[in-house]
């Protein structure tokens, strides 16, 4: 079918919008942040139960050892990102500013658990039985980094009567503004390839593709030269078009297989896993680093020096801030994750998070989000919902409560990409309306009462 | 001409008459025999259909009155004790007093008490709030300030308040349906007693932080300090999650809690005015 590793542009078929890409620190290299001196390690970092602290207030703790043990299958272990000592156990805002249990540790030097490989050297052999990979992964705490924090070791677990045949490696990174995926795969590329390979064992599957967009020319030229004609890796370079990044548009496009409506891609034999993800797992198998850093893209026009900056899980993110060079008094709104579908945040001293891709700050022109006005029925939402849901029907549903008629319109199948919010021409708030709705029908349908 | 005149209305009486006869056997056939006292009680009731009983509406509650053996259980709060001893006269049946209620939103978070540490710029409905977000104090589980309870009141008992920002309950209007208290995403409203003269006594504060931390945001925040707890004479405070709460059942409206409370977290409400102390100066002879 595909001739070489390079096969041809695809694209998903319905909706999408194409958002000004705003990359501006495409070029920056990966920089390492300075360990803060006190650091916050929320324990609710994943989907699922959140983590039993197995620490005491006053211990001392090292780099890279476990502080919360998963509670649950659908959890994870949370690790120690500093060596240090435990300063207290208590509530503390996280992004919206609710208190969540999390512990924090004052940084004493930077004291590595010994069993752990903190080199640059690149382990290519791995001889670890699949099973052996994926306890692996589930002692590293690794939960998927595009931004969902879904447990990894739970995904790779495939339920009985699902065969899995397609492992796909999510490099689209379509959010405007944000390059730490993209800086990643050119730095990385050596270790996402071993970490591909170890997926692809753990899944015994045999098609593999990488999906990148083509704004990403460099990262597809260079992951090529990586691998050889014969490759059973497959790189798939897409269109550029948002929501590209969500799984199952790219599931859709590039094997054309459609989820259907309230399952899971495993419905449809394919298993979708970031690029920095799949970098975890490289380290966390080969090198036993449990994570506890990830790659963030601090960036904004109006900051000084937009950078692509690792940090250590839990750092706070004034000081990731600083870094950048940007002025505190001149922020006018911060949103921690893309600007689509990322939160507004008012409290700066919050930590950063497994999940958070990247920290955006605006200045005093973009702050502001536009009045909005009547509906005047054009069906732009409509068109570029990725979803095939209609979203100013489902606001106003949700703006009377009709819980019981959302449901029927399938609510819960929104991705929340706000694609509905960005084209909308009345600047109607769509998606905090649907987001809303899509709360309260999960709810009713957990305690049964829909 | 004539026969086909004579044809269409003896065609037409005839199909007419075999369908109104089918329509009144299936009437008969199907007929729904209720009780006629529903309707009775039905009339005797507001007519509001605000839910307020726990039934979706006025019929549904006067269908539950009939079949209810005790009236014990089933209040109309918008009819208050009234309405029930008229349905009870209606059925026959034996109802005991209940004490009125009357709604109370336990948050003092003015403008003035409460300063703002950002600016909202999303929907804004407390309930999408809420979710995503802490409000614009820093106070997690304060008054939001958008009144959805106010949008929801079918009484029109409730209206926020353009100075302080707070939605402010008009006693004399407020029929204790629960309309509000089921709404309010923070849970700040709580049906409480109805004194004499519309007198109220409460804490109005939700803030479950420790003393320091809901002190730094909120300067009528409950600290719990425990200081009214010490010095009620009947035992109707309870300290729970660093916050205090008064039962009204059990307080008698003493005053004693609001004279000690270091941040004016509990209010008083329709008191006369308290007499200024005065400083006896009779025996004192030495001017300075």
């Amino acid at each position: 079918m595909e001739v070489g590793i390079i096969a041809k542009p695809r694209t998903f078929k319905y909706g999408g919008i194409h958002p000004p890409e705003n990359k501006i620190t495409a070029n920056k290299p990966i920089i390492d942040l300075k360990t803060p001196e006190k650091i916050v390690v929320h324990l609710s970092q994943h989907t699922g139960l959140p983590a039993k602290p197995v620490v005491n207030k006053g211990d001392y703790v090292k780099t890279g050892q476990i502080i919360g043990e998963a509670d649950g299958f659908i959890s994870a272990n949370i690790h120690s990102p500093v060596s240090g000592k435990i300063q207290k156990i208590d509530l503390e805002p996280d992004y919206s500013g609710y208190k969540k249990l999390a512990i924090t540790i004052e940084t004493q030097g930077d004291e590595w658990l010994d069993d752990i490989d903190n080199t640059n050297n690149i382990i290519e052999e791995c001889n670890l039985s699949p099973q052996e990979i994926i306890e692996k992964i589930k002692k590293a705490g690794i939960v998927g980094l595009g931004g969902a924090m879904f447990p990894s070791h739970v995904k790779l677990s495939i339920p009985p009567g699902k065969s899995i045949d397609t492992l796909i490696i999510n490099g689209v990174e379509c959010e405007p503004y944000l390059t730490a995926d993209h800086r990643l795969m050119l730095e990385k590329g050596k270790e996402i390839i071993i970490g591909i390979r170890i997926l692809k064992k753990a899944l015994n599957v045999k098609n593999v593709f990488i999906g990148i967009e083509l704004n990403k020319i460099e990262c597809i030229n260079y992951l090529a030269s990586l691998l050889d004609l014969n490759n059973e890796i497959k790189i798939i370079p897409l269109k550029v078009k948002y929501p590209q990044g969500g799984e199952k548009q790219l599931i859709q496009a590039i094997t054309g297989r459609e989820v259907p409506p309230g399952g899971l891609p495993a419905d449809v034999g394919v298993v979708v896993f970031n690029v920095a993800t799949t970098f975890a797992i490289y380290e966390a198998v080969q090198k036993n680093k449990p994570l506890i850093e990830r790659i963030i893209t601090v960036t904004g026009k109006c900051l000084e020096n937009p950078i692509n900056i690792r940090a250590r899980i839990g750092t706070p993110i004034n000081k990731l801030l600083e870094a950048a060079g940007a002025k505190v008094q001149n922020i006018r709104k911060l949103i921690v994750g893309g600007p689509m579908m990322g939160r507004a945040i008012d409290n700066f001293e919050a930590p950063v998070l497994k999940g958070t891709s990247g920290i955006l700050v605006f200045g005093e022109d973009d702050a502001l989000r536009n009045p909005h006005k009547s509906c005047i029925r054009c069906a732009r939402c409509v068109q570029s919902c990725p979803m095939h849901l209609e979203p100013y029907l489902l606001m106003t549903l949700a703006e009377r409560k009709l819980f019981e008629k959302l449901k029927n319109n399938n609510v819960t199948d929104c991705i929340e990409c706000g694609s509905c919010s960005y084209i909308c021409p009345s600047s109607r708030p769509l998606l905090d309306y649907i987001r809303y709705g899509k709360i309260n029908v999960i709810n009713l349908i957990r305690s049964k009462k829909l | 001409m004539n026969h086909i005149l004579l044809l269409s209305i003896l065609v037409l009486s005839a199909l007419g008459g075999s369908l109104a006869l089918i329509l009144f056997f299936v009437a008969s056939k199907f007929k729904i025999v209720e009780d006629p006292r529903i309707d009775i009680v039905e009339e005797a009731l507001p007519g509001a259909n605000c839910g307020g009983c726990g039934y979706s509406g006025c019929r549904a509650f006067a269908e539950a009155l009939v079949k209810a053996e005790q009236l014990d259980n089933l209040l109309c709060p918008v009819g208050g004790n009234d309405v029930m001893k008229k349905v009870a006269e209606i059925l026959g049946k034996a109802v005991t007093e209940q004490k009125p209620l009357v709604a109370v939103l336990r948050c003092n978070g003015t403008f003035q008490n409460r300063s703002k540490t950002s600016i909202y710029n999303g929907t804004k409905t407390c309930a999408i709030t809420a979710l995503f977000y802490k409000g614009d104090t820093g106070c997690q589980y304060g008054c939001l300030g958008y009144g959805d309870c106010v949008k929801v009141c079918q009484f029109d008992a409730l209206h926020i308040d353009e100075v302080t920002g707070l939605p402010v309950v008009d006693d004399a209007k407020c029929t204790a349906c629960g309309a509000c208290v089921r709404e309010c995403p923070r849970n700040l409203f709580e049906l409480r007693i109805k004194q004499k003269k519309d007198r109220k006594i409460y804490v109005a504060c939700m803030n479950e932080d420790k003393g320091g931390i809901a002190r730094k945001y909120c300067n009528v925040a409950c600290i719990g300090c425990s200081k009214c707890f010490q010095v009620c004479p009947h035992n109707a405070i309870t300290m729970k999650n660093n916050l205090a709460y008064i039962d009204s059942e059990k307080c008698k409206l003493c005053r004693k809690c609001v004279e000690v409370c270091p941040t004016q977290a509990i209010i008083e409400f329709g008191f006369p005015p308290r007499k200024k102390e005065e400083i006896n100066t009779s025996n004192v002879q030495n001017i300075v």
